[in-house]
């Protein structure tokens, strides 16, 4: 049972209840195959660096989960076909990464960790 | 002589460069988030290219994960991939 984070771009024209929507399916479908959700975190439309299919903003959208290895293939196949996913990532976190998360979402982070001298 | 020619008595002390040293050993930070842009931006220049080390002073094992998270930034369109006057 590894620890995944998946980070999702909807296209912008998604209204809000289509939003829940995915959500709920993507998140159903990790919690069927035995993965079990730890926090989504939908940063909702924001606009890109880059235009991406001829958009400028999107809808963005953060999962992060646990859940067996090949529960991934499954959720890429489902993402390439869906249209409305612009782009998605699936990265893999390791326990500094985990720990990392964790404390960002107590608010643990004083700022004075990350600025230099 | 030239008139305007200064001569000083001391060498003119040139400004030491500050001791670089890589920040992630000082404050201890593990993970570099692809997700924070503020933090990444750091190490990017201004058309949004990677910072080499000698300027950065990170050590070599932090400053590929530097790397991996701006790449993975900019696949998702956090960064820009090239721009200018990013800051």
């Amino acid at each position: 049972m590894n620890n995944y984070e998946l980070m999702v771009i909807f296209t912008p024209v998604l209204s809000e209840e289509d939003f829940k929507a995915s959500q709920k399916k993507y998140s159903d479908m990790i919690t069927e195959t035995g993965g079990e959700i730890i926090h989504s975190n939908p940063w909702g439309l924001k606009s890109l660096a880059f235009p991406i299919q001829k958009k400028t903003t999107g809808i963005y959208w953060i999962l992060e989960f646990t859940g067996p290895g090949d529960l991934n293939e499954k959720m890429k196949i489902q993402m390439l076909r869906d249209e409305q996913v612009m782009r998605h990532m699936i990265t893999r976190l390791d326990k500094y990464a985990v720990e990392y998360n964790h404390v960002k979402r107590n608010g643990g982070f004083a700022m004075q960790d990350k600025t230099e001298a | 002589m030239a008139k305007n020619e200064i001569k000083y008595l001391t060498a003119i002390k040139q400004e030491k460069p500050k001791k670089k040293f890589c920040r992630f050993k000082k404050y201890g930070i593990k993970y570099v988030d692809y997700k924070d842009i503020e933090f990444l931006k750091k190490f990017i220049n201004e058309q949004g290219k990677l910072l080499p080390r000698r300027l950065t002073g990170n050590s070599l094992k932090y400053q590929r994960k530097v790397q991996d998270a701006v790449k993975k930034a900019r696949q998702m369109a956090l960064l820009p991939y090239v721009t200018d006057l990013l800051k």
